[in-house]
């Protein structure tokens, strides 16, 4: 193979998608490391922190589509400390200095600048797309500065970020001439929009397909938009509180978009809102109602009943476990459930228990994503489910309650979550609440050998617990565990395992300094970075009256050494 | 929907050779505004509500036994679905207290948590002990299961001088207008 041209050698290349064999094949040979390496489109970056970004664009000079991800998972849960890091500045400054050609950027879980994004608008001619997850950092000035430079802009998906406003400019910058959007989702954007700019806008975008609008949109602007899409498949409303008059409007516009597949939004819906959606409903596959919790069980079970083709189901726990059989009979086809709850307080009263889980499986059986918080649940429920529903590949449960036991029996919940993780071979992602003692994780182990992620809380009862799970889950990329018995010896239990996984994350367990400093020692390609509940000093004294206990740990395989950028509050061993 | 970066984690870049020293400026760190904001988010979540921006219910929170108290990050809910609901449940709460709903904290001995109930939904005594009823059925059943005896409950409030009276003495329109908080005692202590 070595004898072919080096364009022959690039065009082979061209037929492997995944990113791991394009990784194996550089590793063959200098000349395929060059021809590799010049071709590469897309680069994904797990961790912000794995690698400089100056070494991975010298390497890929040529990359099209860059995906980088910052804080752990467990920031989501306001877990990470403020200003920890996973700052986007250094990325989008190498990518300015050796990356002419960048179109696409995709972050999650960043930090991102006014500065950045004004950066990025300016450094890239074809830049096309940019999607921002669960970041912060940046205001509406940010984005006025994509909007007025990328001429090309086909992109700007902005998912849950946290923004500060200053007022509605942003959006009226986007000059006339741009007419290339294909994707705009505003839905975080707190404050008010132009709505006569909203309307141009869309006007002159004939490609557009998705759509998402902020709280701030009106039914009569929605309508006056949904006129000018009729091809959108993808659609974020506004908020849903008017009179009725305004939704004949609106009825009548939606009945022209044939291929509006997918539905979100819906703040601060009015019930009066739902016949009006009727239309629509038994096209859809996606259906967001996480974010309404004006709407009860009966209003959505009304909308439900009728979206008899649907595959994805966002809603929260007012549904009821009444609401989940409807979904259960008229959802044949559903693969993707997500059962938020509406009240975040711990010890409220049930609307969502094991029954309508057990009711979703057995009407359901493409169930292959779940995330369910519920207030009880049975080792009999989750062995049903189990049985009826092997195909999960992610599996979340929350128990609201912390430690709480099977709701019948009071037994723990090992059997429950041990059958769900040998009934489902393709589990990649998993997520176990309850009380958990160590059989569920000897389970986990034995039978969780697809399992990419496992998230625990609460549980275990030794350090074996988390032996098992190290030892036994040979494809696990990212581990976090909170307030859990495990110490210093299910830490250095296994410590070369961690050079094969992407993270583990331990807060409110048993680690000591001592054990950190060991794992770091010993393991000298990972980061060990260790946060504790401080005041103003810095004396490890202070914490619980343990001197060394270590509050937050986080370590991560990477190749670009001890970050230059942490806070006071993290300590990198 | 959401961008589900998680699905790609098979194909994440691994650099295989060894790599080379980089030469890299000092990276600049940005001024600690963001963090001013998450203050917030867990003024709601942690026991002991001693932020600016905790509202009076926090306050009260030392009240409610700790076994009950929030734990920092659970549920895990992303903070920005916890700061969207909140808004809205400002908003509701800004709504409601514009026309005129009044809620007050209803506790019962011997109940693991506390409810709450707007005193301008009822229009008399009775209709609040119905409602109160209905609330607490099933306390009231386990505790009459853990009991095996009969028992009574007596409603009481506390009043704006925070004496603990009994309900039903004055008229209703007074009560409402004194009454900062419910409970219900076990017959025992009542008596």
């Amino acid at each position: 193979m070595t004898y072919f041209p080096e364009e022959v050698v690039e065009h082979i290349f061209s037929f492997l998608p995944l990113h791991s064999d394009r990784n194996t094949v550089s590793l063959v040979c200098r000349v395929w490391y060059e021809v590799e390496r010049l071709s590469r489109r897309a680069v994904f970056v797990g961790n912000c922190y794995a690698v400089r970004p100056e070494r991975l664009v010298q390497r890929f000079p040529n990359v099209r589509t860059l995906t980088v991800k910052g804080k752990p998972h467990f920031a989501d849960f306001n877990l990470v400390p403020p200003d920890w890091g996973g700052y986007a500045g250094p990325w989008i400054d190498a990518a300015a200095r050796s990356c002419m050609g960048l179109e696409e950027l995709r972050m999650k879980r960043m930090v991102v600048l006014d500065e950045n994004l004004e950066l990025l608008a300016r450094s890239f001619p074809r830049f096309k797309a940019l999607v921002l997850i669960s970041c912060e950092g940046f205001s509406t000035d940010g984005l006025a500065a994509i909007a007025s430079h990328c001429k090309l802009l086909r992109e700007l998906d902005l998912q849950e970020n946290d923004v500060d406003d200053h007022g509605p400019r942003w959006l009226s910058c986007f000059p006339d001439s741009c007419t290339s959007l294909v994707s705009l989702n505003f839905a975080c954007i707190k404050g008010e929009v132009n709505p006569g700019a909203l309307e141009r806008l869309v006007a002159r975008s004939p490609n557009l397909r998705s759509l998402r609008l902020n709280r701030s949109v009106s039914v009569d602007t929605l309508s006056k938009i949904l006129v000018r899409t009729p091809n959108l498949e993808d659609l974020g409303t506004g908020n849903l509180t008017d009179e009725s008059e305004s939704y004949l409007r609106l009825s009548s516009a939606l009945e022209k978009c044939k291929m509006l597949r997918s539905l979100s939004g819906f703040w601060d819906a009015s019930p009066i809102c739902v016949p009006f959606i009727y239309p629509l409903c038994h096209h859809l596959t996606g259906l967001n109602l996480s974010y309404t919790p004006t709407l009860d069980y009966s209003d959505l079970t009304k909308m439900i009943s009728r979206c008899v083709k649907l595959q994805r189901l966002w809603v929260l726990d007012c549904i009821s476990d009444k609401g989940l059989q409807v979904v259960a009979s008229s959802c044949k086809d559903l693969q993707e459930l997500r059962v938020f709850p509406s009240d975040f307080y711990v010890a409220g009263y049930s609307v969502v228990t094991e029954e309508g889980l057990v009711a979703i499986s057995s009407g359901c059986p493409k169930l292959s994503s779940l995330l369910y918080f519920c207030h009880q649940m049975t080792n009999e429920a989750l062995i049903t489910v189990a049985k009826n529903c092997p195909n999960f590949i992610r599996f979340r449960l929350c128990i609201l309650e912390p430690k709480k036991p099977d709701a019948i029996t009071n037994q723990p919940l090992d059997e429950g979550f041990g059958a769900i993780v040998r009934e489902c071979k393709g589990l990649r992602r998993l997520s176990i609440s309850g009380l958990l003692t160590d059989k569920v994780f000897m389970d986990i182990g034995k039978y969780g050998k697809q399992l990419e992620m496992l998230s625990i809380a609460f549980a275990g009862d030794s350090d074996k617990g988390m032996m098992h799970v190290m030892n036994g889950c040979k494809n696990l990329r990212k581990l976090e565990i909170r307030d859990s018995p495990f110490s210093d010896v299910a830490l250095l239990g296994n410590v070369a395992k961690y050079e094969t996984m992407r993270s583990l994350w331990m807060s409110g367990c048993n680690v000591t300094l001592k054990g950190c400093q060991v794992l770091a020692t010993k393991m000298p390609m990972l980061n060990v970075e260790i946060m504790n509940e401080l005041d103003e000093s810095s004396e490890m004294e202070e914490n619980h009256g343990d001197p060394s206990r270590v509050d937050k740990l986080y370590v991560y395989r990477t190749t670009a050494g001890a970050r230059n950028d942490a806070p006071d509050f993290v300590k990198i061993l | 929907m959401e961008f589900d970066a998680d699905n790609l984690s098979a194909t994440e870049l691994r650099l295989g050779l060894p790599g080379t020293s980089s030469s890299d400026g000092v990276t600049k760190k940005p001024s600690p505004s963001v963090g001013a904001k998450r203050a917030l988010d867990d003024t709601r979540t942690e026991t002991s509500g001693t932020g600016p921006a905790a509202d009076a219910d926090d306050q009260d929170a030392a009240a409610a036994p700790a076994t009950k108290a929030q734990v920092v990050g659970w549920p895990p809910v992303r903070a920005y679905r916890k700061n969207t609901f909140q808004a809205a449940a400002v908003a509701a709460k800004k709504k409601a207290e514009q026309q005129g709903g009044l809620y007050v904290k209803v506790s019962m001995d011997g109940a693991p948590y506390l409810r709450k109930v707007d005193l301008k939904m009822y229009k008399g005594y009775r209709e609040l002990r119905e409602a109160l009823d209905a609330l607490f059925t099933n306390s009231v059943s386990a505790a009459a299961a853990a009991e095996g005896g009969d028992h009574q409950h007596a409603l009481a409030y506390e009043d704006k001088d925070g004496d603990l009276m009994l309900v039903g003495d004055v008229p209703w329109d007074m009560f409402i207008s004194s009454c900062k908080k419910l409970r219900i005692m076990k017959g025992s202590e009542a008596r």
